[in-house]
């Protein structure tokens, strides 16, 4: 091999190896932002809500193939799209309840659609659905807050009585009402969001959350003692002792039921005429 | 400045207009009318395909999914349905039968955005290639989507994917996707000569891949007819391709294009005045058609 061949040999060499470097580092740079975007795009704006049957997002990111087969499916138009350049991953569907809630159809097309298994195929009744979960999170406006009879919310959810309840509480402000709390229970809410859309507020006090965000959690260890003691028939600590009330004579207190109890009316030593009673004495004596 | 010649000048001069560009029309037609098909349930109400090229429907019965975008949901750890499994090896097959850039230069509708920048481009007589990049770019793009996929545990490609962003951006609502479609054609006309697609572009690599192994192959059948004028070379998105056929450079000299890369996008056969190429199978590996023969393969 000649000087001048092997020469431009080791040159196209070098050539190879700086063209293979630039490559690479280009690529690598531009997959370094790719991967950083697609970590920040994950996070979902609170607000915006997947089908039911989503899988946990960051399955369901690698899941999804952005075909948009269960928006075409959706009855409602309740499903969008998140296009390029918005809040929502792009491609990826999800809806904003405030606009447009789920209206849990039974046959669930929207999860029927999916070729891939974002969503879920094992949900086959609506109701085990947990697209999120409702909060009242504004106490300060809910009008039932307040001590009116709105319960919109209550109303208009598809699983009335399960998912909301109005639990009574007294009403110090007026003394003789009550107030009406809506009440979430996280063991039957979907996150269908109908309670948001129908919240007659100008902004909703009801807001469907993912449940991460909705939702605290009991620490494990902890024991409600009026829980355990039903379970175990007895109270686990010391035995109970009964409440003593220091009451006149004949007069009984029945907490949490009748109240002051005066039955032995008659028998009470004086009576209205002080004078019958000097009398009565009297004749006692003699 | 002085105008350069367009290629297939002298096939225009020749059989006309029309049949001059008989296989880009058909190529267009393609590409319009299967976004038309897709596009007529959200404009018109009628559903014949739902979906987009990323997995779709036709007619509430046939199931297809992209081959790659299942690949890069397998690499992020997600094992698919059936329907969508199904859907892709339907896509394979059909790729395998008729070249895998067939994806590239009869479905993408990015091509038609480069193909154009690229016609300007030579109207604009702007020469050589502007920025280089090296032959394995597209390759390294490819991997690292797959990496990528992998590491993020996410189709992460699809956020930069400018073919389906711009399908789903015309099917679902555009957003931003013009910028996407603007930047692209700005790229090939200023910055880079077939840029994106021939260079960059990882979908490119991946339906590449398929048709290195796929049967529907152009041939240089007549290359004993070529007179060297190069328009060929000029018009083909992989110039490269051509010449192992054309100039009997391969092992045994047989003149089917058997790079992966072609498209079979038969620009080389509309413009070549020598009707020296032809569609036949890879298994065809013959040497000098007549031309009354090559008549029955011309659409």
């Amino acid at each position: 091999m000649t000087e001048a061949s092997q020469k431009a040999r080791a040159i196209s060499r070098r050539q190879f190896m700086s063209d293979t470097a630039k490559t690479a580092c280009g690529v690598s740079l531009f997959g370094l932002g790719l991967g950083m975007y697609s970590q920040q795009a994950r996070s979902l704006p609170p607000l915006a809500i997947r089908p039911p049957g989503a899988l946990a997002e960051d399955q369901f990111t690698s899941a999804c193939i952005r075909c948009g087969l269960c928006v075409r499916d959706c009855p409602y138009d309740t499903l969008k799209l998140g296009r390029f350049g918005g809040e929502v991953l792009t491609g990826t569907p999800y809806f904003t309840a405030r606009d447009v809630p789920c209206e849990m159809c039974e046959d669930i097309p929207c999860v029927k659609a999916c070729p891939t298994g974002a969503l879920d195929p094992e949900l086959e009744i609506i109701d085990d659905a947990r697209m999120g979960l409702a909060a009242l999170i504004d106490q300060e406006t809910c009008l039932n807050f307040q001590g009116l009879r709105c319960e919109v919310c209550y109303r208009v959810c598809p699983l009335i009585e399960d998912a909301i309840t109005l639990d009574l509480q007294h009403n110090p402000r007026s003394g003789s009402h009550a107030f009406f709390i809506p009440t979430v229970h996280s063991d039957a809410c979907t996150g269908c969001g109908k309670c948001e859309h129908a919240c007659v507020l100008p902004e909703a006090a009801i807001k469907i959350l993912p449940k991460k965000i909705a939702k605290g959690q009991s620490a494990e260890h902890y024991r409600l003692g009026w829980e355990e003691k039903q379970k175990a028939g007895e109270s686990l600590v010391n035995p109970d002792v009964e409440h003593k009330y220091n009451l006149p004579q004949g007069v009984e207190y029945d907490h949490g039921g009748k109240g002051l109890i005066n039955e032995k009316v008659d028998a009470v030593p004086f009576g209205g005429n002080a004078l019958d009673t000097l009398k009565q004495h009297k004749a006692d004596l003699q | 400045m002085s105008q350069q010649k367009m290629p297939g000048t002298d096939r225009i001069a020749n059989v006309g207009w029309l049949k001059a560009n008989e296989w880009l029309l058909l190529r267009r037609f393609s590409q319009l009318s299967i976004l038309g098909v897709f596009l007529l349930g959200p404009l018109a109400g009628v559903w014949i395909v739902k979906g987009n090229l990323a997995s779709s429907v036709t007619l509430d019965v046939l199931s297809l999914t992209d081959p790659y975008v299942l690949l890069q949901s397998l690499f992020a750890g997600h094992v698919m349905q059936t329907t969508a499994i199904t859907g892709a090896l339907i896509v394979l097959a059909f790729y395998l039968l008729v070249g895998g850039r067939v994806y590239c230069s009869w479905v993408c509708p990015i091509n038609i955005v480069t193909d154009t920048a690229n016609w300007l481009r030579k109207k604009l007589g702007i020469k050589g290639q502007g920025m280089r990049f090296s032959k394995q770019t597209g390759y390294w793009i490819f991997a690292m989507t797959l990496i990528l996929a992998f590491i993020s545990k996410s189709i992460a490609w699809e956020l930069a994917n400018p073919v389906s962003i711009v399908y789903r951006g015309l099917l679902y609502g555009m957003g931003s996707a013009w910028l996407m479609i603007a930047a692209l054609f700005l790229f090939d006309l200023f910055v880079s000569r077939r840029g994106w697609c021939t260079h960059l572009c990882p979908v490119g690599i991946f339906y590449g891949l398929l048709g290195s192994k796929s049967i529907l192959k152009v041939t240089a059948i007549n290359r004993e007819n070529c007179n060297d004028c190069m328009d060929c070379f000029s018009v083909c998105p992989e110039p490269q391709v051509i010449k192992p056929a054309l100039k009997k450079l391969t092992d045994d000299k047989n003149p089917l294009i058997q790079s992966g890369r072609c498209t079979n996008c038969a620009r080389c056969i509309d413009v070549c005045n020598q009707n020296v190429f032809s569609f036949t199978t890879r298994f065809n590996k013959q040497d000098g058609m007549h031309l009354h023969q090559q008549k029955e393969i011309m659409p």
